[in-house]
């Protein structure tokens, strides 16, 4: 009688194990499928030319879908550690999405503004008013002569983030 | 195997094979409900009536929409609006049925909560009620994605990133969520699977779990009388169906269900023919941008009060980011209702004006309620900051205090 009881649980549990391995298998797969398609993640190199900026007036550039804030600093602008220098110029990079929930803020009055949350941050891309919990995210880039190369991190924009990492 | 006999007509065949007068009494001629209601007991119905409105306008709009970024805005405003015959009525009906049947549910929830129709029995009517709330609010949301105007994208946009509050994982669980690093084609295409196929099964799951949770613990009534059903059924049964307190669903229930439904049809199609503009927002007629936010982005009226909650918290406390403090509230405020029955500590049934304490309490809820809605849908700055504030921290105060609230009244009746 034992033996037999013994026999169904084997069977019981071996069942459950089959079933058990291929439910994790069939997540694995679903979770893949909603991953981002290779295509999406190979998504290109953005080059901006920082010449033609004009102090004062950030240009808005679009890498990976998302829009990039770079903003030639005036003299009357406090400087930051988060400054890119290159030559003589100051310049602030940063991913123009609200730190929030992502809205793109608005170049108003010297600051950036968020229309979503009311979110506010300084021409140095730090957060002043409102839920922000960081300042304006960096994007990884190069600097090559007085272009900016947005996709991979070059010795600039590692210093900014170890910069940004202390920040918190 | 049973033995089937001749059948003398269609009916008698089925009933054979299927029970099918068993089964009409179970659901129907004998399932009892109390005399003793208001037209508030009619939100069922309506609820189901008009989600059958958004499936069957629904299937019309899918026959010509289309889901792809460079494709989706035009098949909206261009094919269903302008060539498809009445595609603009398929799309209005459907647009202010998603609006309005969060305007019934809430009336449905309320009515539940101020008669107290959640507990003793009643707590699985109640959990199954607010999975379907969650699951109507995740296909409002997934819907509102479709046309991919600004409103669309911008609305996807913050929502999806609210799952960037999860810690450890959140940055990559957007990123997954969206199939791409920002709101995209990827991003549209399954929102739309999940708004055309899954929500509505799980929905329909739920509304059959919904039913069957009433069978059991039978239907509230506006005293919150104990009633005997069995005893009740069997009055009205024997002829006696004026002292009875109980009617059946159907034919007699249900007439007095399709009265309030002819009143809330006319109201719903006055909405649909003269009014749709309150459910499409006039932002949307401008195609999705990746690259410009909209001055002022505010979610439809029926996510105001949470969306209040979410964005109250405006400022850090300590160490602790104005974001997660917003976060966790906003979780709370959704998660919140669900814990009614158990928040409740008085263990009578009763309506509100019968318990004096939870009376004050339902009706500054509302209040509170009403003025997140409002201040919503304000931009967030100045002294609005602070009155939405004051109305997101009151909102969990008073969810707080409903412990308290209700073991009072019951202590005051000597329980």
């Amino acid at each position: 009688m034992s033996d037999k009881t013994n026999r169904r649980d084997f069977l019981g549990y071996s069942f459950a194990a089959v079933a058990a391995v291929g439910g994790a298998a069939s997540l694995v797969g679903m979770k893949k499928a909603w991953d981002p398609l290779p295509s999406v993640l190979a998504g290109g190199f953005t080059t901006i030319d920082l010449a033609p900026l004009k102090p004062g007036n950030p240009g808005t550039f679009k890498w990976r879908g998302k829009p990039i804030f770079v903003l030639k600093k005036t003299a009357e602008m406090e400087n930051s550690d988060r400054d890119l220098v290159v030559g003589s110029d100051r310049f602030t990079v940063a991913i123009g999405l609200c730190t929030h929930l992502g809205c793109i803020p608005a170049w108003k009055d010297q600051v950036w503004k968020c229309a979503c949350h009311g979110g506010e941050f300084d021409a140095s891309g730090k957060q002043t008013f409102g839920p922000p919990p960081r300042p304006l995210d960096l994007p990884p880039f190069e600097v090559e002569g007085s272009t900016l190369v947005l996709g991979n991190e070059g010795p600039e924009a590692k210093k900014i983030a170890d910069f940004l990492a202390t920040q918190a | 195997m049973a033995k089937f006999e001749k059948a003398n007509s269609v009916g008698e065949w089925l009933d054979q094979r299927l029970n099918t007068t068993l089964l009409n009494k179970v659901m129907m001629t004998e399932y009892w409900i109390p005399k003793n209601i208001n037209f508030l007991w009619a939100m069922g119905v309506l609820l189901a009536t008009t989600f059958v409105i958004l499936i069957v306008s629904g299937i019309f709009l899918m026959m010509y929409y289309k889901p792809d970024v460079n494709l989706a805005f035009d098949s909206v405003n261009y094919t269903i609006m302008q060539e498809v015959a009445f595609g603009w009525l398929f799309r209005h009906m459907h647009g202010v049925a998603a609006s309005v049947v969060f305007l019934v549910i809430y009336i449905h929830m309320f009515t539940g909560i101020y008669y107290g129709s959640y507990k003793q029995g009643r707590e699985m009517i109640w959990i199954s009620g607010m999975l379907l709330f969650m699951t109507f609010s995740a296909a409002g949301f997934s819907g509102y994605m479709l046309p991919w105007g600004q409103m669309s994208y911008w609305a996807a946009m913050v929502i999806t990133n609210l799952f960037g509050g999860v810690p450890v994982i959140g940055d990559a669980l957007v990123v997954w969520i969206r199939g791409d690093f920002n709101v995209a084609d990827a991003t549209l295409t399954r929102f739309f699977m999940l708004h055309v196929f899954l929500l509505p099964v799980v929905i329909m799951g739920l509304i059959g779990l919904h039913f069957y949770t009433l069978r059991i613990p039978h239907v509230n009534n506006q005293d919150s009388e104990d009633i005997d059903f069995d005893a009740e059924a069997e009055k009205y049964l024997s002829g006696n169906t004026k002292d009875a307190k109980v009617i059946p669903f159907w034919p007699v229930f249900i007439s007095k269900d399709l009265a309030v439904l002819g009143i809330f049809l006319i109201f719903y199609f006055y909405l649909v023919f003269f009014h749709y503009e309150f459910a499409i927002d006039p932002v949307n007629f401008d195609p999705a941008d990746s690259m410009v936010t909209p001055a002022h982005i505010y979610p439809e009226w029926y996510f105001l009060w949470s969306y209040e909650v979410l964005r109250g918290f405006f400022f850090d406390v300590g160490p602790i980011k104005a974001f997660d403090i917003g976060l966790a509230a906003f979780g709370f405020a959704n998660a919140i209702f669900l814990l009614i029955p158990f928040l409740d500590r008085d263990p009578a049934i009763l309506p509100a004006h019968r318990r004096p304490m939870f009376f004050i309490w339902f009706w500054i809820l509302m209040i509170d309620l009403i003025v997140l809605t409002i201040w919503g849908k304000l931009p967030p700055t100045g002294t609005n900051a602070y009155i939405g504030f004051a109305a997101a921290l009151a909102f969990i105060v008073i969810f707080l205090a409903l412990p308290i609230v209700s073991k009072l009244d019951a202590k005051k009746r000597g329980v």
